[in-house]
């Protein structure tokens, strides 16, 4: 079993920021430039206007775990081109590609921790990562997070973000969506707590499986969040799209999230969470 | 020959077109033709067999989507008795792109949830190209609930492009509507069996497609993605759909495979739309069947049995030594012994 620890954590993120390319971004909610230091130091939020920038799967399980006690799972499991996809790119590049892109092995990282002295199995998917499609790898790291939650009676922590499936995989892809679910109903079985997190932006097949059977759901702010894409549903339609269509807020407003929470106080939001639903009075 | 050929079946035609001008010609004149006739004859026979016995996954997908092909309301018509629709999910509305209700199955009382697809427009309007929205699949679970309750089994007719993409779709959460049928399907204490009759469309095929047994037609396709939007993704043009449809592995024989479905349930030469009797009668021997077999079971047993087969699906490689392509679930060894290897 994989074990990193914060300090490697951190050395890693140091690396990242000593890159010379990207050290100044525009924030797209201000339009201000940010330096990529302040951003670090600020769990990738715009210090001037609250907007949320991609954070990387470690970044999230260092902001979100009592130090030191992640415990990485299933780590060397690997997608293999079952299919042997060929289209523009081959699957096998493609997997490649992004595994020297991101240093990720797929799109999730899974294992357990402590949440303010709170265990729990936890599964952060990483955007970065071929869109975090979800493939088998994938399917199965979240659905062994579950099962070692139910194993040893635990609550289960999901951070989504996702493009949907992962087409390379064809209906292996598809049916991760009813593996995860199925794991889900066994945990909800033994009446253990499982926090849903729905970063920007959580779609189609994760959102319509277990992104979305979360006891409590929750958001982080103007996070894209939905089924089908707004082009998608723009072309099929002919209608113009609501104002913040698919946004967090629409969902809250529409009544289908709990609640949205800022990246900052996520921590303790889900600790209060695990409080509530871990009291056996 | 029908009056809605596909591309791949213009060679029969032609032939059958000839044969009627030998026909034609031979009565005109008062002629004897007929060793001319019969060798025509077995010329289209070798020829159609050599279509249908080698259709690639593109002509599968075509003849999954032929406007001919019988429809889910035409299966619950002969294979089936006693149909009461059932309408509505008590919440929002009745969703057209699903009828289901209660049917019986020879003497056994079901609950049947389907997608349903038109001929024409008026009727294309109505169901919405077999397009559902969450009210669809909330009624399937409304449904699933009341055959719970009364000990039915729950069968499925799967017939979808896929869930429909529109604004309230969204407001009503579509995911949502799936995901819960997907848990719960996994979770229900009645048999279940699914089939895909036509087109299986990713998640709104599979938000009814979680079942003891998931049967296919012959020429019916289930995939994660339709060949088209495959192909403007990979090829950033759809006119490699039938490159998309070979790759994607998503016919009945590649499913059968992949461990994706359990049965194929043959179809007429030719396709379904050719022979709707028989093509009923098919799929109403292939539910008895499998009816029987799940009903003689302890509903404890199918559920554990229903738990592995969707969670062993799935290709990976686990561990040091990890082959390209090697089957993988097998070599699963304690994780706990792995130790560090670490990306
Ligand atoms: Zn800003």
């Amino acid at each position: 079993m994989a074990i990193f620890k914060r300090p490697a954590l951190k050395t890693q993120s140091r690396k990242k920021r000593e890159m010379p390319q990207g050290l100044w971004q525009k924030c797209p909610g201000c339009s201000e430039v940010v330096h990529e230091i302040e951003l670090a130091q600020n769990q990738r939020v715009c210090p001037r206007c609250d907007y949320h920038f991609a954070q990387s799967a470690k970044e999230r399980i260092e902001n979100l775990l009592d130090p030191e006690s992640f415990v990485e799972r299933d780590a060397d499991l690997r997608s293999v081109d079952t299919l042997q996809f060929q289209g523009m790119a081959t699957y096998k590049d493609r997997l490649l590609k992004y595994q020297n892109l991101t240093g990720l092995t797929d799109a999730v990282l899974s294992g357990h921790g402590m949440i303010e002295g709170y265990k729990v199995a936890i599964a952060v998917m990483d955007f970065s990562f071929l869109a975090a499609t979800m493939g088998s790898v994938v399917g199965e790291r979240i659905t062994r997070t579950i099962e070692y939650g139910t194993a040893n009676r635990c609550a289960i922590v999901i951070v989504s973000a996702s493009g949907g499936a992962r087409m390379y995989e064809g209906m292996l892809s598809l049916m991760q969506m009813a593996k995860t679910s199925g794991a889900l109903a066994r945990h909800a079985c033994e009446r253990l707590p499982y926090i849903s997190v729905l970063t920007n932006p959580t779609t189609a097949g994760v959102m319509a499986s277990f992104a979305s059977l979360g006891d409590v759901i929750i958001a982080e702010p103007k996070s894209m969040i939905g089924f089908a894409g707004p082009r998608v549903i723009k072309e099929t339609t002919h209608q113009d799209l609501p104002e913040g269509f698919q946004t967090a807020e629409f969902l809250e407003e529409h009544g289908l999230i709990d609640a949205i929470v800022h990246r900052k106080k996520m921590r303790a939001q889900i600790s209060q969470f695990l409080s509530y639903f871990s009291s056996t009075s | 020959m029908d009056s809605q050929p596909l591309d791949f079946e213009k060679p029969i035609l032609e032939l059958q077109r000839r044969l009627q001008d030998l026909k034609n010609h031979s009565n005109e004149h008062e002629l004897d033709f007929d060793s001319e006739v019969e060798a025509m004859e077995n010329k289209i026979r070798e020829t159609r067999r050599e279509i249908y016995e080698h259709l690639t996954a593109w002509q599968r997908v075509q003849l999954a989507r032929h406007i001919q092909r019988p429809f889910a309301l035409d299966y619950i018509a002969r294979c089936f008795t006693e149909w009461v629709e059932l309408h509505g999910d008590r919440v929002f509305g009745d969703d057209k792109a699903m009828p289901s209700g209660l049917a019986k199955l020879g003497s056994h009382r079901c609950v049947v949830i389907t997608h349903q697809k038109g001929r024409d427009t008026k009727e294309n309007v109505k169901r919405n190209f077999g397009c559902a929205h969450p009210e669809g699949y909330r009624k399937a679970l409304r449904l699933m609930r009341l055959a719970e309750k009364f000990g039915m089994p729950v069968i499925s007719l799967i017939d979808t492009p896929g869930a429909f993409p529109g604004i309230g779709s969204e407001e009503r959460h579509i995911s949502e509507a799936i995901a819960v049928n997907l848990r719960e399907m996994m979770n229900l204490r009645v048999p279940s069996i699914a089939v895909v009759i036509g087109e299986g469309g990713s998640g709104g095929a599979l938000g009814i497609g979680v079942a003891d047994r998931v049967l296919i037609l012959e020429n019916a396709y289930y995939s994660v993605i339709s060949p088209e939007a495959c192909s403007a993704i990979l090829w950033k043009d759809r006119r490699h759909a039938p490159e998309a449809a070979e790759a994607l592995k998503l016919t009945a024989q590649d499913l059968i495979g992949l461990g994706v479905v359990d049965e194929i349930v043959p179809e007429p030469e030719g396709g379904a739309h050719r022979d709707h009797d028989l093509a009923t009668a098919n799929l109403g021997t292939a539910l008895r069947q499998n009816l029987e077999r799940l009903i003689a079971q302890p509903i404890g047993e199918l559920m554990q049995k229903r738990y592995e087969k969707f969670r062993k699906l799935g290709k990976f490689t686990e561990g040091d030594i990890a082959p390209e392509g090697a089957p993988l679930q097998e070599t699963i060894h304690s994780r706990e012994q792995t130790s560090d290897k670490s990306a």
